[in-house]
This record gives structure tokens, sequence and C-alpha cells, in this order.
């Protein structure tokens, strides 16, 4: 594996949406590195016959049926919420169109 | 009325046409009609108050837990069924993950590289010159997921998101279940290519409806498209291409792809490259604006979604799925054409106006095939498209069209008075009968004052009555247009004719 | 076979759950003076051992009355009606704080009710308050909580384990008899071994996880904690079962681990020692009770096997790729924009810079390392280099599992590596924290079952050694057989349970 470089840690602060200092990415680069190299040896045993294990305990088809039933409150929700206007959520402008 | 402006050039469809070749794919994701949501029990009515159909599941609070709703797998197997899809024997569920303040849990549920249905095709049928021309849209894949919440953008002047000072989100939606269905690369259309875009929409929707997964409100916004475009020269390969994303009418789709194609031409041939890019379609403008490029995509870091377990649809279950499906919209087609009575040309008329259903049900209320198909692909057609509707949504029934028939055929209408019927009901003004009488359109049948009116026409026009009375017959017609004339059209011609006839003792 | 309180009859606080709830049941005392008791010794000694996070006080007073009401009225109650019960700040309860140890959710008060919640108050059993963790249950010592570390009963500088170390040390410092833990990695057993108490993680799908809030989804459980093997069991009973709400809850019913505790019978059981969980790496002291341990097994019947397990050497790999990956996920929600805090909405900022801020904010250091970790091992171009591949160490690891339980019923290793070790000693060094779940993790990543009950004390630092028994798949009652025989036969040798050596606070 390639070191993990600090233009690589903004990037990934980036898509974690974690706005790091100066000081956390200098720190954190330091450390991914130490760690993934650290685990990097789940590929030495890893071949490409054994199958991937996503559950640890392997079950098939749970359903529910589609049957409605009321939530929540809308007091209790807006009780919890940050901003609430209107009967919604608000929050502030957003730039990234998705 | 729009302030957003075009940041493209275009180039004249056809002249683009002259040099390029399209290839389209069309990403459409469509709202299933469950009870309840996707992963939770919450209703998905539409139209709720805000934020009243939510609870911790569909609102992404710490520690909730999704549960797949059967119903919604069984649509899903359904639909892939009839796109003549492949069902995976064994699928999962993968996360989506990227932040985005209408999605709660900030990963949507999705299916990654396991599709519940993949490797299938619609056949749709095109109007052309040429006659009707058949496509074959081959689908790449059918897979289920969530749907997000809704915004709203408050502040700024447009209500757009650009330029708001901050956005409110109702829930309602978020989980609601959608079938995400992704066609494979479609090339050899040529210009047809939008009318193929807009025909595989209005399939798609139509195979639904009679799936009854969903019943596609189109104007509640339950199907959203999004059309990818490129060009290439002929023996060249394919281009590069955009997405246009936020397409939600059957209009825009054809809309959109035109459009595209239009820029895309004017940018090749001034030595322009196209770049992958995401874009936003305008329904107002019927143009779109640059969003992200790839270049900054998202990386969404799929992975399985460890909270659900796998989906293994049997040989058993779908076969028992199959077992339900109904008629297929191609199959009936065939059959309607027969009952009908009607060429591929006029039923390929009746598809591409999205009249299908509605001739049908007018057909079903007693209404003659050829009546129904005249007025919903003629008059009505018009009428839709003059008001930018769609035609399903304009409010005329099938009762109605069986009234206005009746009173043509025992004469009581004419084909001009009908259609101020259609005009009158269109604009609010009542039903078939409130609006005779509204705007005192009965034709004028007593005899009486019929007769009253063609001795004044006589009377005023000495020298023609005479001509008619030496036997030239065909002098007649000024007589009665003066008739017509002074009936405001409200007479039945025929009749007009027969009685100065009669009344002038000449014999045909 | 029970162990009972002997010295300190006259302290409800001293009591297991299985004589409280008799003393409830038979009237000899009420639910609200038992858990008046077990508010005043938190009033008396949580200042110093920090296990709670929030105290329900009146609430809880309420809770023990209506039982007391209930009973009275001749309903008939459950065997833990009235007891007391401590709960990690890892499971929702409606209207009560909960913060998992995090800024970010500070101020939270879930308007659900997690399943385990919902039994525990069907069961009557009182919730006295919300124990401290590692933020997120990320980290093995109670440090890493955003409001202060937990500090261990038996010395005050030494950490109480982790993540549930709150949970670990109000059960070590008798300030409830019960206490619910959460176990991805070893969060329940390790902070059993090192306070000196018991600790089971059930097979993954063996408790709901409605309502537990996720680290890592394919690995997380909710367990029981107690000072004695039954009093375990009973609780592990109470919270068992199948949970509609949960997809991945096992639709089975419970073996019967309260039966297991009480028969307590290791004859002709095959006990298998796994040899990569053992020898270097591991405290003398450590190795010493363990081998101790191990011996009384055999002198009441068991049959002693070595196992090995090949691919454990790579769990701690796999499980520091698979825990990250799926924590970056689960913890995304955490964006400011529904609940919890929000931080720079000053209407300057956008709603990308807003979430980016209230998450600096709102999480620690360990979460946004491990935020970091998992970010990078999904994203692509590496998820099969790490993911893919940890998930394949995962199958390896079963396969293990699989082999070892074909020539052993249960196996058993020590619990974890060293006793309590000095708060800060770690704090800074992830690596050397991580080692902490060498033993504990393979269990995890194949979804088995695991217990750790106290087996003595190290004799070179005179703090508590954990056994950790694990069994295969919905065979926790093996768990219970063997930790109970073995509990009985170390309450014989001592003449009462370790716990009660625990210093005076
Ligand atoms: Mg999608
Ligand atoms: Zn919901």
């Amino acid at each position: 594996m390639t070191a993990i470089t600090r233009s690589d840690v903004e990037h990934l602060a980036r898509l974690a949406r974690l706005d790091l200092s100066e000081e956390e990415l200098d720190h954190y680069a330091g450390q991914l590195d130490v760690i993934l190299q650290s685990v990097a040896r789940v590929s030495e045993v890893a071949a490409d016959d054994i199958p991937p294990t996503s559950h640890p305990i392997p079950m098939e088809n749970v359903f529910r049926e589609d049957v409605a039933r009321p939530g929540l409150d809308r007091d209790i929700v807006a009780a919890g919420a940050p901003a609430w206007e209107d009967d919604r959520f608000r929050v502030p402008r957003i730039l990234d169109e998705e | 009325m729009s302030t957003v402006s075009t940041d493209h050039d275009t180039m004249k469809y056809d002249d683009v046409m002259a040099v390029f070749e399209p290839v389209i794919g069309l990403e459409t994701h469509v709202e299933l009609g469950t009870n309840s949501k996707m992963f939770c029990s919450c209703p998905t009515a539409f139209g709720a108050e805000p934020n009243t159909q939510v609870c911790p599941v569909c609102l992404g609070m710490p520690g909730s837990l999704p549960v797949v709703n059967r119903m919604a797998v069984e649509s899903t197997i359904r639909m892939g069924l009839a796109l003549n899809c492949s069902i995976a024997p064994w699928c999962r569920f993968a996360r989506k993950n990227y932040f985005y303040p209408d999605m709660p849990k900030d990963y949507q549920i999705s299916q990654y590289d396991e599709p519940l249905c993949f490797d299938g095709y619609l056949d749709v049928l095109v109007d052309t010159d040429d006659g009707p021309r058949l496509f074959r849209v081959e689908i790449e894949r059918v897979h289920m997921e969530e749907d997000t919440g809704k915004l709203t953008h408050a502040g700024g002047a447009t209500g757009r998101i650009h330029g708001a000072d901050y956005s409110l989100v109702d829930y309602n939606r978020a989980g609601i279940p959608l079938i995400e269905i992704v066609t494979k690369p479609i090339a050899g259309t040529g210009a047809l290519a939008p009318a193929v875009a807009k025909a595989y929409v209005t399939e798609l929707r139509d195979l639904m409806r009679s799936l009854e997964v969903s019943d596609v409100r189109m104007e509640e916004g339950s199907l959203r498209c999004d059309v990818n475009v490129s060009l290439n020269r002929p023996g060249d390969e394919w281009g590069t291409r955009s997405e246009t994303k936020n397409v939600n009418s059957l209009r825009s789709v054809e809309r959109a792809v035109h459009s595209e194609i239009e820029r895309q031409g004017a940018l090749l041939e001034s030595g322009g490259r196209v770049i992958q890019e995401t874009r936003h379609f305008h329904e107002d403008t019927g143009r779109s604006t640059s969003g992200r490029s790839k270049e900054q995509a998202e990386d969404y870091r799929y992975f399985p979604e460890p909270d659900l377990v796998p989906v293994a649809a049997s040989a058993e279950w779908i076969e028992e799925l199959r077992g339900t499906l109904p008629e297929l919209p191609s199959l009936k087609r065939a059959r309607l054409q027969l009952e009908w009575g009607i060429g591929e040309h006029e039923l390929a008329t009746i598809v591409n106006a999205g009249a299908l259903e509605l001739v049908e049900s007018a057909v079903a209320a007693g209404v003659t095939p050829d009546a129904a198909r005249k007025w919903w692909t003629g008059e009505l057609l018009r009428v839709a498209n003059d008001r930018e509707v769609e035609l399903a949504d304009l409010p005329v029934t099938s009762a109605q069209i069986r009234r206005v028939e009746a009173l043509v055929a025992d004469g009581s209408l004419n084909d001009k008075l009908a259609r101020q019927v259609f005009d009158g009901i269109i604009s609010g003004e009542g039903d078939v009968d409130d609006v005779i009488a509204g705007r005192g359109l009965a034709i004028v049948s007593d005899d009486s004052s019929l007769i009253a009116a063609i001795d004044e026409a006589l009377a005023a026009q000495p020298d023609v009555a005479d001509k008619i009375r030496g036997g030239k017959v065909q002098a007649a017609g000024a007589i009665v247009g003066a008739v017509m004339k002074a009936t405001r059209g409200q007479a039945d011609a025929a009749k007009v004719r027969a009685l100065l006839l009669e009344r002038l003792g000449v014999v045909e | 076979m029970a162990a009972t309180a002997s010295a300190m009859e006259g302290d409800l606080t001293r009591q297991n759950a299985s004589v409280l709830a008799r003393s409830i049941a038979e009237g000899e005392v009420s639910a609200e003076e038992v858990t008046q008791a077990h508010l005043d010794r938190i009033a008396g000694v949580d200042e110093r051992v920090h296990a709670f996070l929030h105290v329900r006080g009146d609430d809880a007073i309420e809770a023990a009355r209506a039982i007391d009401r209930k009973r009275a009225a001749g309903v008939e109650l459950g065997p833990l009606a009235g007891v007391p019960l401590a709960l990690k700040d890892v499971l929702t309860m409606k209207g009560v704080p909960t913060t998992c140890g995090s800024r970010v959710l500070e101020g939270w008060r879930p308007p659900y009710d997690s399943t385990v919640v919902e039994r525990l108050k069907a069961a009557d059993v009182v919730i006295l308050g919300k124990t401290n963790m590692d933020e997120f249950a990320m980290g093995s010592s109670t440090e890493h909580s955003a409001y202060g570390p937990t500090r261990n009963p038996w010395d005050l500088e030494r950490i109480p384990g982790g993540s549930g170390g709150g949970s670990a040390a109000a059960l070590a410092s008798f300030e409830a008899p019960l206490a619910i833990g959460s176990d991805t990695g070893g969060s329940i057993r390790q902070p059993a071994a090192v306070t000196g108490t018991v600790g089971v993680k059930p097979t993954y799908g063996g408790v709901s996880r409605y309502g537990l809030v996720a680290l890592a989804s394919s690995l997380d459980q909710a367990g029981p904690c107690a000072r004695t093997v039954l009093d375990t069991a009973l609780l592990h009973a109470a919270i068992a079962g199948h949970d509609p709400r949960d997809s991945t809850s096992i639709d089975a019913s419970v073996p019967d681990v309260v039966g297991a505790a009480r028969r307590g019978d290791v004859r002709g059981l095959r006990v298998g020692l796994v040899k990569e969980l053992s020898g270097e790496g591991y405290q003398a002291g450590v190795s010493q009770r363990f081998d101790e341990a191990v011996r009384i097994l055999e002198g009441l019947g068991a049959e002693v096997v070595e196992v090995s397990c090949p691919h454990f050497e790579y769990a701690l790999g796999a499980y520091y790729l698979i825990l990250p990956s799926e924590a970056s996920s689960n913890l995304a929600k955490f964006d400011g924009m529904r609940y919890g805090l929000r931080a720079g909405d000053d209407g300057r900022h956008s709603v990308e810079e807003v979430m980016a801020l209230t998450r600096e904010a709102g999480f620690g250091a360990e979460v946004k390392r491990r935020i970091m970790i998992g970010t990078y091992a999904l994203s692509s171009g590496y998820y099969d280099a790490y993911y893919g591949q940890a998930q394949k160490v995962r199958t390896l690891i079963t396969r293990d599992f699989n082999a070892a339980f074909e020539k052993a019923d249960v196996l058993v290793s020590p619990t974890a590596p060293t006793t309590a070790f000095k708060i800060g000693d770690k704090v800074d060094d992830p690596i050397a924290m991580y080692l902490n779940d060498i033993a504990t993790i393979p269990v995890n990543l194949a979804g088995n079952a695991a217990m750790s009950l106290p087996i003595g004390l190290a004799p070179e630092d005179g703090l508590p050694v954990g056994l950790q028994i694990m069994a295969p798949p919905m065979a926790d009652d093996r768990l219970y057989l063997v930790g109970s025989a073995l509990e009985s036969a170390l309450l014989d040798t001592w003449g009462h349970l370790l716990i009660e050596e625990v210093p005076a606070l």
C-alpha cells in the first residue's frame, strides 16, 4: 500500500465532512499510515477463492408486511430538531446540488 | 419567466443530425405505490402535512434499523419480469454514502453490484413519417432503493436552491420505496432519439400502471428521469456523455434529449469538447444548466448494507409472481388493434399521444372506437399541447365523450359545436349539458324557425331562389350558407338543405 | 449453585440480583427501598468512580413504586422485578438523555425505547440511569468519553476497561447489581475482566439491536453484565429473543441460559484451549490464573484439549478495517441537521460547512481517526484491498471456529492480555490500545457467544483477571454451564466472590 499523504487526508476529511485543523491533518496522516500498514496483513491470507462474510450469521429474506402505522407526533420530532420552521427542519443554505 | 441563463449555444436539431449520431440512456426512478415505506411502517400518502409521516427509522435516528417491505420487493420482481429481466437468485442491499440534508442517514439504502433484476428489454413503438417503427430498448438493471426528503428553499428571489438563504426539509417522502430502471445505451435511433426516449418512458409508465405497482402520478413527482446523451460522427466511437437530471414529465424527456443534442452538436461543431458532467433540466426553459463535473464527483463508498440480510428469490416465488402479471401493454395493443379494427398507424398515433388508456376507457364507456380515437388524438390532444399539460390531466371523462357523441348522432350537435362543448368543459363551465345550456349551443332543429330563416334568405336573394326553382340545385349552397350564418352555425346544414328544396318544390 | 451474598446481609447494594429479586418478591424489602439504596450509593461514590452520565433519580423511584403497587395488587412479576440496573448510554430510552459518550448527541432525548429497554421495562427491572462509555463505543478504556473517564473501583488510578467501563464500574462499585453493555470487539468482556465482574456477549442476532446506537452493525451485540453468572443469565433471558424490528435478529427460541447457570456442570464437556490466545504478550499473572482455572475445570470433570485457530492472528487487522468502515457510514447521520449538536450555523456558513463544523466539534479524536480509516478503506480503488479482504478473513476465522468446535464444546482463553492499566498510559497509542481486544475480537467477527468471568487477582498487581469462554452461535447456554461450575468452585476455594475483595471506596 502506498503511504497516505496529507492531501489524501484532506480528501478523506472532505468526504467524511470533518473540518479538520492543520495539526489534525498532519497528525492523522501519520497515524492512518501506521494503522493501515498494520492491518494490511489481511491481504496475505485472503485468497481469491475465499468467499467474503458480510453477516456473521447467514440469514435470508427477512421482510415485513406492507402495513402502514402512524409514526411519531410532530411535536416530538420538532422538539429534538436543532432548528425548526414552518413544520419543517430548517437547514443552512445548500451549495452543492445533488 | 426564467431567471436561469443557459450557459451554451445551440445548433439546429436537423443540422446536428446531418453530422452526428446520438446515443442515449435513461435512468428512471419511480415511487412504488405501497401502503408503507420501504424500510419502516410509516404511511406514504401524498400531500400529508409536513413531517407527519415519519418515525425513528425514516428520520435516521440513532439506533433505528430498517426492515424490508415485502410488497416493494415483489413489485420490483414483477416489474423485472414484465421487462423480460433475469431475477437474481440472491442479492443484497448496499449503502450509498454521501452527505445531503434531505437524506436522513447521510447514506441511501440502494443496490449496487447485485441488482434484483437485470438484462431485460422493452419494445417501444414510435410513430414516424414512414409509419410506425419498433425499437427494442435493452434494460441493464432494475433495483430497489429509498426516496429522500423534500427540500423547500427559502429566501432569495427565485425559490431555487441557488441564492436561497436557507432550506426547509420535510421527511415525509424519505424512505418511500423507489424502483430504479436503467437502460443499456440506446444507439441507432438517429433523429428519433427524443421520440424513442419519450416512447420508452411512456411505455414504462403504462407498464407500471397495468402491473399496479405504481399509479405514476407525474404531477406529484413520482417518476423522475435522468437522461444520458452523447454524440458521435458515424463510424466513430461513442462520444462523452452528459447526464441531465431532474427530468420529470414525458414532455420533458423528449425536450431534454432534443436540447442536449442541440447543445452538444453546437459544442462539437465549434471544435469544443463535451465534458462528463451532471446537468440540471429546467422545466420552464426546456434547457439545462451545468451541475457538478465528474472530476469533482462524490465517491459513494458502496458496501453491503449490514443492517439487512440478502434477498433470495426462489424459483417458486418468482413463478408465483409471474402468475400475477396482467396482460402486458404490448400484447394488449395487439389485441386492441384487432378489436377496434384500426391499422398499425392509427394505433401508433394513439400510443404516441399517450391516449391508449383514455381511448380504452371511452370505448368501455360505450363510445365507438373511431369516435374515441378521433377526440383523444385530435381536438383534445391539441388542447393539451396548447395548455402544456399531459393528455390524461385534461378534466374530460369518458361519460362526457359518450354524451357528446350521442348528441351528435341525434343531430343535436355538430362537430363544430361539439368542440365548443369540450372547450367549455375544460374551461370549467360544467358538464356537457351545462355547457350547451350556458353557451346556448343546441342545434336549431325546430322546423318552423328554420323555415322562417329560409324564407328570409330566399327573400333577400330572389335571383338565387329563381335559379334553384329553375333546377340549378347547386345554387342551394348560397341559401344554406345564409341560414347557417343566421343561426350562428347552430343548425344542421343537411336538414336546412332538405327543407329548402322541399319549400321550393324541387326534387333532386 | 448460585452465589449468595454473605458478609453484608444488611446492605442492599451488596446483594446479588437474584437475592434482591427474591427478597422483593417475598415482601422482605420493597423495590423502592432497593432502588433508594442504590441511588444513595451512587450519590456517595460516583463522584469518584464516574460510572454514570445520567442518573434518573425520581423517575427510577417512581418506576420502583409502580412495581411495588403491582406486586401489592397481586400481579405476577418476572424473576428480576424491582431489581435496579445500569444502562450503557448506547441504548435509547424514551425521554432519557442518550449521548453515547459524545458531545455530538449532548442533550438528545430519543423519542423511542430500544427493544432491550422495552424488555427491561416489561420485566419490571428498574433502570437507574445511563453509564459512561468510550465515545460511540470506540475504545478499551472509557478514557475516550467526551464526559471524562470512568475509574476502576479496584484502583481509581486505573481504567475500568472499555468501551463499557461505566457499566462494569457500576457493578464493581456496588452502584447497581445488573448492567447492560454492548460488545463490538470486547466491550462487555474486557471491562468485566478488569473489574472482576461477569459479562456476556450473546450470539450475534440473539439480542435485538433495535435502539442500540450502531458502531459496527455486523459486529455489535448488546448483552448482560452482573456480578454473578446466575444474575447474568437472568438478565440474558430477560433481554434476548427474536425482534421483528431487527432484520438480523435470530428467529429461534433463546437457549436455556438460566437453567444452565443453575446446573453448572462441566462433566464430560470438552474444553478447548486456543493455542493462539496465550503465551507471548500475556501478562504473567494473567497466564498463571488462567492455567489454574483450566486445571479447576479439569478437576471438575471437563476434558481439556488444545485447539489451533491459525487465522486468529489476522483478526485484529480485519477488525480494524471492518469496524471503521461500517462506523464511518453509521456515524454519518451525526451531521447536525435533525438532532443533537449543530455548530457554525451563523447564517453565513453553508450546510456543507455546518455539517463539517458540527462533526469536527462534536466528535473526539478517536472517533475522527476511525471515521478517517473507514472512509479510506471504503473509498473507490481501496474497497477490495481493505474491506473486501477483511470480509474474507472473517470467513477464515469462522472456519477456524468451526474446526475448533468439532474438537471442543467450548473454547477458553484469557479475556484480556493484561490487567487494568493506568489511566493515560495508552491513550495516545492507538495500536497498543487495540491490542487489548486481541482475544475478544475473533468472536465478534464470527458472531459467536462468549463470556468473561473473574478467576482471581494477578499476583504481581492484585488486579482482577478474567477468563473468556467461547461457544458456537446459539449455544449461549454452554457459557453458563461452564461459567457457573467454575464460579462455584472458586467460591468454594475463596469462601466469597472475588468482587467482595474490591477495596472500600
Ligand atoms: Mg438511484
Ligand atoms: Zn418511518
